[in-house]
């Protein structure tokens, strides 16, 4: 049952998929978003149906389905094969559930535009690859869906390619990604080679009993971080996802907030083992994680376009993401990557339809006071922030924010034997991250909603699209409370869910530590009440900072980091491969040879010619006699052979 | 045993070889210098069969069928040159006035 | 009765007839050139027919190869007619096939000049190419290379583009050159094999059991690499192949592009490494070198190209890098994915050199400054372009991605420095392919262009077959690396036993 299962649960959204790209031009708009969300979700259907059928099964319970064997070849073999257990089942409700919501909304959002079938194509396809992603058993596997998002993210970000500032993005994104996915090649290769497939399990196993040298889990660790880091937009590699809000609104809910985005996560998540035997490769995640989720945090504060703050605000939280994984705790990350799949798609959504109904305004100065004209749309995404914020309790974002924080006070790397780092510098960085948090998204509610009206808001949001942020709204506030910390209800259903046998507890933790998680939003918000709450804000800008704000507007120089140390380069390089030198160099001896070639061709051009001109400049004998021999009449050429052979035949007669 | 000594062809067959060389390189008369050009294969058609008699061999005689096929085709091409220049309105014979051998831009 | 000679045979007879069919009835209603093109599509069918007899039907005798056929040819020197088929020569001979289709189907037909005589060299190259795949016997095997190269010579120099003398001469010159360095080494090692034994033989499989002295093996293995490396082609003797590629007309381009390189490619299996074992390996790591330097130069200049066959001829240099590099890894792996590589980079840049005619076609430029925003006019013809581009930067699930990924892994067994280096390539791979994208495709329409019609449905679905084989693989080559094994003598013989004759 579940072996047929699992295949179909891809399969329906490729099917779609393909349905909508060879029906293009034939079908209405109405039936190509049918098409879309029935593909969606008929998958979203069978994934809960799997989902139940795997927690009915016993506790440890996974379901492998090897569907063919791949590659196979001496000393390697890789399948293509998945594997429903208990991570990737959360992911696939997240990814199938989620994606259904966004597509029904995408169907009232993308009406009008005439592209819709290329949208819904890649959407869905989108939708595709990313589970074959998540439910891939095979790492190469796994590296189809890894690659296939980031085509899909490509096409979906360059989707409105008449402005070249689109398809720039577009590529950018692919770009970056891209070589995060060349040094994640490069870790399966080296895995392959140790391990002899690339079968997570075997792979683990593989590591476990001590066949790859630990220096080879070190570097394989940090290969395979490089590209994680790289499709999840972390430090170095972040300057992507600002750009790549050039989609439509729907893209970057799906894919660059809720899912692809993830995908990072979601695979360090399932090398959890091999990164907890590469301890200075954790270590390095958790520090490159607090950096991203406090440089994203500041720069979120400054960004004056809504989308912008969003995307920055998805690389932050990521940020913290990331920080769990360097700290072992992958089930909080694992819980985050939830939580914020539900509240930034919800926030992303919301944001699309106050967009569109402002006249596509993305700059929040210009909006403003929107409170009345649209107060449907305020209160989800007064939710939404609430949720990224973490408010205490009543919020998802809360509780699994909680359980990062707590994970991180308890964390000790063990880099070297005798040379410990205590996790409490982090956490101090995480909690002032939690605050940076609240402070930048309700700036932006109180900005964006109070104050003085800005433009005037037209139209009404139709039902497709007010369902799916009802629905969302819903999950935001209490998709969190299956895991609570232990100092309130001790509540463990996550964990448990992802692993029974060692449920994450810590009993023995302070009381104020959850206190301060729970102040820190609380006081972000009050300073943003007291900032920008008024009618007649205190400051429009954050004062003093301009130079900070240049800096981070710029993506604190990266991008022209980047464009100093590679894309001058190559443009550099690429302006000189305008003419192959080696063709140069050897069409120089070709042209030569031409030259001699050229009796049968070109004779102006050919080289006897050229001679004879030179002979004729110089009135030399020798010229002349040689311009005589390329006349062109037959019978001075039958003379010549003659003549060439009789002296041949006398030399080698003579000699 | 050969009326004529294996030399004595030779000889002939040099003589004959350089009558035909000359007629190509001394007639202007295209249709002259295609004879001429078979007397000059006839010349080495000869030192074939000579040779196949002198050793006793019959390839000797195969190559002289050979090179009549090929007396036959040069001839059959030749005269199909000229036929053709006569179709593209160049009503002569000689040689001399086709100088594109060179090079097609050539005056 | 073997059917080998008559699967060389049939295409150049074939296409003799079909230069007739076109001059026999000129005066009828049809225009001239469809009863070339009837009987040579008619000749095509009938060769697959031949090919499918031959992969069906059991061989007569145990053994890899899968078919044989032997007659004298000149005896006094040793030279025969020894054709023989294995899984290597018959998944390239169908590619070549499949191939010829496609240009049948989406190319030849728009030739209106002398469409009779462009059929006869087309399936005349086709019987070269078929012939080199099958040849044994050393001399028969030159015969056919040379036979390859003078109908393509033709078919660049009378029916390509603008510059079409230059490049056809260039391309001679390359190959005519190389190919009489690997005339001397045939001669030096029937010589030797002569000296050794005192019989006189072309024949692969004796001559592969002489025994030789490393320099002098060293030193024929180079004479042979020579002519393979540039008909692959290998960086410093590339030059002739993106001249030749871009002003060749669009079918000569797919077949070079398509079957020709692959030449190069299967001659280095069967005939560097597997006559030469320990000469190839002592050479393995110069030629590794190549390979890298042709992946990431062949990359880096297509990402410099204005003109769209340019590019994928560029492109076409930086694929076949994997194909050295594969074959000189000396693994089992490595030579797996130079073929997965040579089969997938066949079909893959076959269809974008259709897609870049089909534009030419339409918009009489290729130069990518002048095309773009084709997406909205022509949506077919810009996703099928879009698949293919794709394709060629290695998306894992199609076929490139195997053949790029078994020829890592074996690199990586030999040096992880280099396998990291070569996924390099892989990055300039996606910048050069999106590159194209982005400017035809998926940009801003240009004003200027004239209202361009899409390509029809019936074209769509051959496209379509290309695709469907690259899925298949990408996501299930185990058959075609089973079956595409080159059989009798072992890959990397380091003992230097290399037996077992058909």
């Amino acid at each position: 049952m579940g072996e047929i299962l699992l295949p179909l649960l891809i399969l329906c959204p490729l099917v779609a998929s393909m349905i909508i790209s060879v029906s293009a031009g034939r079908v209405g708009t109405c039936a190509i978003g049918a098409i879309a969300c029935v593909g969606v979700g008929l998958s979203a259907i069978l994934g809960i149906i799997l989902s139940v059928m795997l927690l009915s099964g016993p506790a440890a319970g996974v379901l492998p389905v090897v569907l063919w064997r791949w590659i196979h070849v001496a000393g390697f073999s890789a399948d293509i094969a998945l594997t429903l257990d208990r991570v990737s089942m959360v992911m696939v409700l997240v990814v199938t559930v989620v994606g259904l919501l966004i597509h029904v909304y995408a169907v009232g959002y993308m009406r009008e535009d005439p592209g819709i079938a290329r949208f819904f194509s890649c959407m869905t396809l989108f939708v595709a690859a990313m589970l074959v992603l998540v439910l891939a058993s095979d790492l190469l596997c796994l590296f189809i869906g890894w690659e296939g998002v980031g085509l899909c993210s490509y096409l979906l970000i360059g989707f409105w390619y008449d402005d070249p500032a689109n398809t720039a993005a577009a590529r950018k994104a692919f770009y970056m990604t891209r070589m995060g996915d060349a040094a994640l090649l490069c870790g399966l290769l080296l895995l392959a080679t140790a391990a002899g497939s690339l079968h997570i399990g075997a792979v683990l196993a593989a590591v476990a009993d001590g066949q790859v040298a630990p220096s080879g889990v070190n570097v394989a660790a940090l290969f395979i971080l490089v590209g994680a880091l790289a499709k999840s937009a972390q430090v170095p590699f972040q300057t992507w996802l600002p750009d790549a809000m050039a989609g439509p609104t729907p893209t970057s809910a799906l894919i660059h907030a809720a899912t692809m985005v993830t995908a990072g996560v979601y695979l360090i998540a399932r090398l959890h083992d091999l990164f907890a035997m590469a301890a200075p490769v954790m270590a390095l995640t958790a520090v490159l994680g607090t950096l991203t989720l406090l440089m994203a945090a500041c720069t979120a504060m400054v960004q004056s376009d809504l989308k912008r703050i969003l995307a920055w605000s998805t690389i932050s939280q990521l940020g913290y993401m990331f920080l769990a994984l360097g700290c072992g705790v992958w089930q909080a990350a694992l819980f985050h990557l939830m939580t914020h799949a539900f509240f930034k798609a919800l926030l992303f959504l919301t944001a699309g339809a106050v967009i569109m109904r402002a006249g596509h305004e993305q700059d929040i100065f210009r909006l403003g006071g929107l409170r009345h004209a649209m107060p449907g749309l305020t209160a989800a995404f007064v939710v939404g922030a609430s949720a990224l914020a973490g408010l205490p309790l009543v919020t998802a974002g809360f509780y699994s924010k909680e359980m990062i924080l707590s994970g991180v006070w308890h964390v000790h790397f063990g880099l070297t034997r005798e040379w410990t780092l205590s996790g409490h510098p982090l956490w101090g960085m995480a909690l002032l991250g939690a605050f940076l948090t609240a402070l930048y998204i309700f700036r932006c509610v109180f900005i964006v909603f109070c104050g003085k009206p800005g433009t005037v808001a037209t139209g009404r949001t139709s039902r497709l699209m007010g369902i799916p942020l009802g629905c969302l709204c819903f999950l935001s506030l209490c998709g969190g409370v299956i895991e609570m910390p232990d100092t309130l209800p001790p509540l463990h259903l996550f964990t448990a869910l992802l692993d029974p046998k060692t449920p994450l507890s810590h009993a023995d933790e302070p009381v104020w530590l959850v206190l301060a998680g729970a102040l820190a939003p609380l006081a972000g918000l009050g300073v943003a009440r007291v900032l920008w709450g008024r009618a007649a804000p205190v400051m429009r800008e954050i004062p003093g900072q301009a130079a900070i704000t240049r800096l981070a507007r710029a993506g604190w120089g990266m991008d022209a980091l980047y464009d100093l140390v590679f894309v001058q380069p190559f443009r550099l390089l690429t302006w000189l491969a305008h003419h192959d030198i080696l063709d140069q160099a050897i069409t120089g001896t070709g042209r030569m040879t031409r030259a001699i070639s050229g009796r049968v061709f070109r004779a102006r051009a050919g080289f006897l010619d050229k001679l004879a001109v030179w002979g004729t400049r110089a009135r030399g004998w020798a010229g002349h006699l040689l311009g005589r021999l390329d006349n062109g009449r037959v019978r001075w050429y039958a003379a010549w052979i003659a003549g060439g052979l009789c002296a041949g035949l006398a030399m080698a007669v003579l000699s | 045993m050969p009326a004529f000594s294996f030399n004595d062809t030779l000889l002939l067959a040099t003589i004959v070889f350089s009558v035909g060389l000359a007629g190509i390189l001394v007639r202007r008369n295209m249709v002259f210098m295609l004879m001429a050009l078979d007397i000059m294969l006839n010349a080495t058609a000869l030192v074939f069969v000579a040779a196949g008699a002198r050793w006793h061999d019959a390839t000797g005689q195969v190559m002289f069928v050979l090179v009549l096929a090929l007396a036959a085709v040069e001839t059959a091409v030749g005269l199909g040159i000229i036929m053709c220049l006569h179709a593209h309105g160049r009503p002569t014979l000689d040689a001399d006035t086709g100088n594109l051998l060179g090079g097609q831009g050539r005056g | 009765m073997t059917p080998l000679p008559a699967l060389v045979l049939l295409p150049i007879v074939g296409g003799g007839l079909a230069w007739l069919a076109e001059r026999i009835q000129p005066h009828t209603a049809s225009p001239a050139r469809d009863a070339s093109w009837w009987v040579a599509l008619g000749i095509l069918i009938v060769e697959t027919l031949l090919l499918v007899l031959v992969t069906v039907r059991h061989p007569d005798h145990a053994g890899p190869w899968l078919g044989h056929f032997s007659t004298p040819w000149i005896p006094a020197m040793g030279i025969a007619v020894r054709l023989d088929m294995d899984g290597l020569s018959l998944s390239l001979i169908w590619l070549s096939l499949i191939l010829c289709f496609l240009c049948l189907f989406l190319a030849t037909r728009q030739v209106t000049v002398n469409a009779g005589a462009f059929h006869f060299l087309f399936l005349a190259t086709l019987t070269g190419i078929i012939g080199t795949f099958l040849a044994t016997d050393l001399f028969l095997f030159f015969f056919f290379w040379e036979l390859m190269l003078v109908p393509m010579f033709v078919l660049i120099a009378a029916w390509g583009h603008e510059d079409r003398q230059r490049a056809a001469m260039k391309f001679f010159m390359f190959t005519q050159g190389s190919g009489l360095l690997m005339l001397l080494s045939i001669l030096g090692l029937v010589i030797a094999h002569y000296r050794e034994s005192g019989v006189l033989t072309f024949d692969y499989f004796t001559l592969a059991r002489t025994p030789l002295s490393p320099a002098l093996s060293m030193l024929l293995m180079l004479g042979f690499f020579t002519a393979f490396a540039v008909k692959l082609p290998v960086v410093p003797v590339h030059v002739w192949l993106p001249d030749a590629h871009t002003q060749a007309p669009t079918a000569a381009s797919v077949l070079l592009a398509g079957i020709l390189l692959k030449t190069g490619g299967y001659g280095m299996i069967r005939f560097n490494v597997m006559l030469f074992p320990d000469a190839a390996s002592r050479f393995a790591p110069i030629a590794m070198g190549l390979g890298v330097a042709g992946i990431l130069y062949g990359a880096w200049l297509s990402c410099a190209q204005d003109d769209v066959k340019r590019l994928i001829a560029y492109s076409s240099i930086s694929h076949m890098g994997f194909v050295l590099l594969g074959i000189f890894t000396g693994s089992r792996i490595g030579m797996q994915g130079a073929i997965i590589q040579m089969l997938a980079h066949g079909l893959g840049t076959a269809a974008l050199f259709l897609v870049a005619g089909a534009i030419q076609e339409r918009l009489h430029t290729r130069d990518m400054h002048r095309i773009g925003g084709l997406w909205a006019a022509m949506p077919r013809l810009s996703s099928t372009g879009l698949f293919f581009a794709v394709a060629a930067l290695g998306m894992p699930g199609l076929g490139n991605f195997t053949g790029e990924f078994l020829v890592l892994l074996a690199t990586w067994h030999v040096s992880p420095t280099i396998a990291t280096l070569t996924t390099a390539g892989l990055v300039l791979s996606a910048i050069y392919a999106l590159r194209m994208v982005n400017r035809i495709f998926l940009a801003a329409a240009r004003a200027d262009l004239r209202p361009v019609r899409d390509i029809p449905a019936r074209q769509m679905a051959v496209f379509a077959c290309v695709m469907a084989f690259l899925v298949v693989l990408g996501l299930y080559p185990q058959p075609f690396m089973t079956f595409s094994t080159p059989s009798p003598l072992p890959v990397t013989d380091v003992t230097g036993q290399t037996a077992a004759t058909p």
